[in-house]
C-alpha cells in the first residue's frame, strides 16, 4: 500500500430500504477504515449487505444513518447533487455486466467518462495512454461493446473507470460474467493497477479465490462485518 | 461529446427515428399545405383580380370587401356609374358559387374584352350560344375538358366553347345575361368595375362616388390587392389557428410518446451515465438534444413533403385548390415543430433524471 491515510471512513452505517410497508435494513451498525492504496476484497453471501455498502461509497445512495467519508466527502451530509459530484470526481465503478454504453465505440466509453469528468477528451493523456497498454485494449479501442469479447468490454470498463483518474475504483463482482481465463487476467490487472498506480479498489465478490487478491478480506452478514481477515498467498 | 452521444442514440433505433421524424413532418405538412392553399388561393385573387383591367370596384351596399358577393344591384347602375366623371368604362359582372371553391363568373363579351384586352384563347372560340362556357387552362386540367366537350357543373350542363390563358377574373365564363337568368337575378349585377380614363384621379374619383353612394365599398385595385390576405378573409385566420393548435398537439404527442419509449429503451444507458456521474442537467440537455435533432429532421422532411403535397394538389385541382410555397412559414412551422417536440422531451426528460441509478443499472 502506498499510503494508510483513510481515503475511506464508515461509522455506524444503516440503510433501511422500504418496500410498500414494508422495513428492511440492509446494513446495521458497518464500521470500516480504508486506507489509500488499499486493495479491499469485500465478500459474503447474497444480502449480507455488500452491494448496499458498495452503493453508499459509491454515492449511488444516500445511507439511512452513520457517518460516510469518501475522499473527504461526507457522504452523509451531502445531496443528490454532491453524490453526483463524488461520482464525477472521487469514484469510479467497475460492474459485473460491464455497463458499457452499447451504442458507442470503446474510445467513445472512455471519451464519455472523461466529458461528464469535465476532462479533455480529443487526446488521451500519456497516463491513460500507459493504462490502455497495460490492459491490452489500445487495439480495440474503435470497436463497439458488441463486436468485443466479455474480457475485452470488462478491461475497456476498467479503461473508461481509471481514466478519470478516481480516488477510489469501486468493482462489483468484475469477474461473474467472465470464463476462468478472463476472470483472472482481470483479477491480476486489477492487482497490476493497484500495485503500479496505487490505486484504492474495493472489490465485492462471491469468489473466495477472487478475494484472495485483496490486501484484506472484508466478511459481511446480515448487514454487518462479520470477519475481516488477510488473504492466502497467492 | 454530447453531440456523438445523441447523434448514436438517434442512429440506434433507425427505424424510432425515422418515424418520429415522420410522424413530426405530418404536421408541419399540414401547416404548409394549408398556409400554402390560403396564399395560394388568395395570390391566384389578386392575379385575376388585377387580369380584368379595372381601376376600381363597386360593390353593392354593405357587401364585404373581399367576399363573394351576390347579384343584387341593378344592371342601370352601369350605366351610372358609366356617366360619371372620368370613368372611362364600367362594367358589371355576377358571380355565383357553385360549390367548393368554384365560382361561375357571367361576363358580358364586349366590355370584358374592352375592359381586360380580351381572352387568349388556347383553342376553341368566344361565347356564341346560351349555352356556351369559357374556361382557363388549369379549370380544363382539373376536369380533363377540352373545347367541344360538354361540361357538367350544379344545376347545368354546359358546352365548352373555348379554353383561354388563366389570370382574368375567374376560372369559369358564361354570358351574364344567361346567368342572371338561371340564378333568378335578372337585371342584377354581383359588382361592378370601373376604368378611369386618367390614372391619377382614381383616388379622387372614388372620394367622389364614396360621396355619392353611401355605404357602397368602392375600392381601387390596389386596395383591393392589399386587403387580399388571410387575416382579410373572414374565419379564415381563425381555421389556421386552429390548425396550428392541432399541429402543436401532434408534434408534442408523437415526441412524447417517441422519448417516453427512448428513455424507457436507455434506462440502463441513463443509470450508466448516471454512474459516471453526468448531472441530473447533462440527462435532460441529451434528452432535449435528441428532440431538437427529431424536430429538425421532422421540420426538413415537412417541408420536402409540402413541395409533394403541392405537386399533389396542383396535378388533381389546380384551379380549385392553387398553393403557394410560402417561405416564410417555413421558420415558422419549424419553430412550431421544434417547440412541441422540446416540449414534448419534458416529461420523459424528467422521468430519465429522477430515474434511480441503481434501479436504472439493474434494468434489463
Amino acid at each position: 500500500m502506498s499510503s494508510q491515510a483513510a481515503i475511506i471512513s464508515i461509522h455506524d452505517l444503516r440503510k433501511t430500504y422500504h418496500t410498500g410497508k414494508v422495513f428492511v435494513d440492509a446494513l446495521r451498525g458497518v464500521n470500516l477504515e480504508v486506507p489509500a492504496g488499499e486493495f479491499l476484497s469485500i465478500v459474503g453471501p447474497s444480502g449480507s449487505g455488500k452491494s448496499t455498502l458498495f452503493h453508499i461509497v459509491g454515492g449511488l445512495t444516500p445511507p439511512s444513518a452513520g457517518e460516510v467519508i469518501v475522499a473527504g466527502r461526507n457522504v452523509s451530509a451531502i445531496g443528490d447533487s454532491g453524490r453526483t459530484e463524488l461520482r464525477r470526481k472521487s469514484v469510479s465503478f467497475v460492474f459485473q455486466k460491464f455497463n458499457l454504453l452499447p451504442n458507442l465505440t470503446a474510445r467513445d466509453n472512455i471519451r464519455t467518462a472523461l466529458y461528464i469528468a469535465g476532462m479533455p477528451t480529443a487526446l488521451f493523456a500519456d497516463d491513460l495512454k500507459s493504462v490502455l497498454e497495460l490492459l491490452g485494449i489500445s487495439a480495440r479501442l474503435d470497436h463497439k461493446p458488441s463486436e468485443m469479447s466479455g474480457g475485452e468490454q470488462q478491461r475497456v470498463a476498467i479503461a473508461r473507470a481509471l481514466a478519470t483518474r478516481p480516488a477510489i475504483l469501486l468493482a462489483d463482482e468484475p469477474t461473474g460474467n467472465l470464463d476462468t481465463a478472463n476472470s483472472l487476467a482481470v483479477l491480476k490487472l486489477l492487482k497490476d493497477l493497484n500495485q503500479r498506480l496505487g490505486q484504492t479498489i474495493l472489490m465485492i465478490t462471491h469468489n473466495t479465490e477472487a478475494a484472495e487478491y485483496g490486501h484484506r478480506i472484508v466478511h459481511m452478514r446480515d448487514g454487518q462485518i462479520v470477519e475481516t481477515s488477510a488473504p492466502a498467498t497467492i | 461529446m454530447i453531440v456523438k452521444l445523441v447523434w448514436e442514440n438517434v442512429r440506434h433505433k433507425p427505424v424510432r427515428t425515422l418515424l418520429s421524424i415522420l410522424l413530426i413532418a405530418v404536421p408541419v405538412t399540414l401547416i404548409l399545405t394549408l398556409i400554402g392553399l390560403s396564399h395560394g388561393f388568395i395570390e391566384d385573387s389578386r392575379k385575376r383580380s388585377v387580369g380584368v383591367g379595372a381601376d376600381i370596384l363597386f360593390k353593392p351596399q354593405n357587401a364585404s370587401v373581399v367576399g363573394l358577393s351576390t347579384a343584387t344591384m341593378p344592371e342601370k347602375m352601369v350605366q351610372a356609374l358609366a356617366a360619371e366623371p372620368h370613368i372611362a368604362q364600367a362594367m358589371g359582372t355576377v358571380v355565383n358559387p357553385i360549390g367548393g371553391f368554384d365560382v361561375l363568373v357571367g361576363i358580358d363579351p364586349a366590355e370584358f374584352d374592352k375592359m381586360s384586352g380580351g381572352f387568349v384563347f388556347d383553342s376553341g372560340h368566344t361565347f356564341q350560344g346560351p349555352n356556351d362556357i369559357l374556361v382557363d387552362t388549369w379549370y380544363a386540367d382539373q376536369r380533363h375538358v377540352r373545347a367541344g366537350d360538354k361540361l357538367h357543373l350544379p344545376g347545368h350542363d354546359w358546352h365548352v366553347a373555348g379554353i383561354v390563358e388563366p389570370g382574368k377574373l375567374g376560372h369559369l365564363f358564361v354570358q351574364m345575361s344567361v346567368l342572371q337568368d338561371m340564378i333568378g337575378a335578372t337585371g342584377k349585377v354581383s359588382q361592378i368595375f370601373l376604368k378611369v380614363d386618367d390614372k391619377k384621379l382614381v383616388d379622387s374619383v372614388i372620394q367622389s362616388l364614396r360621396a355619392k353612394y353611401d355605404n357602397y365599398p368602392i375600392l381601387s385595385m390596389a386596395e383591393l390587392q392589399s386587403l387580399l390576405s388571410v387575416d382579410n378573409v373572414p374565419m379564415l385566420g381563425s381555421f389556421l389557428n386552429v390548425i396550428l393548435g392541432i399541429s402543436v398537439v401532434i408534434g408534442f404527442a408523437v415526441v412524447s410518446l417517441s422519448m417516453y419509449m427512448a428513455v424507457l429503451q436507455r434506462t440502463r444507458e441513463i443509470g450508466i451515465l448516471k454512474s459516471l456521474g453526468a448531472t441530473k442537467f447533462f440527462v435532460m440537455g441529451m434528452i432535449l438534444a435528441e428532440a431538437f435533432c427529431l424536430g429538425l429532421g421532422g421540420t426538413i422532411l415537412g417541408i420536402l413533403l409540402s413541395f409533394a403535397a403541392k405537386a399533389a394538389i396542383h396535378a388533381v385541382a389546380p384551379a380549385s385548390l392553387p398553393q403557394a410555397i410560402v417561405y416564410v412559414w417555413w421558420p415558422r412551422a419549424g419553430a412550431i415543430a421544434m417547440g412541441a417536440a422540446l416540449l414534448g422531451a419534458l416529461y420523459p426528460g424528467m422521468i430519465a433524471v429522477r430515474q434511480d441509478p441503481i434501479e436504472a443499472l439493474a434494468y434489463e
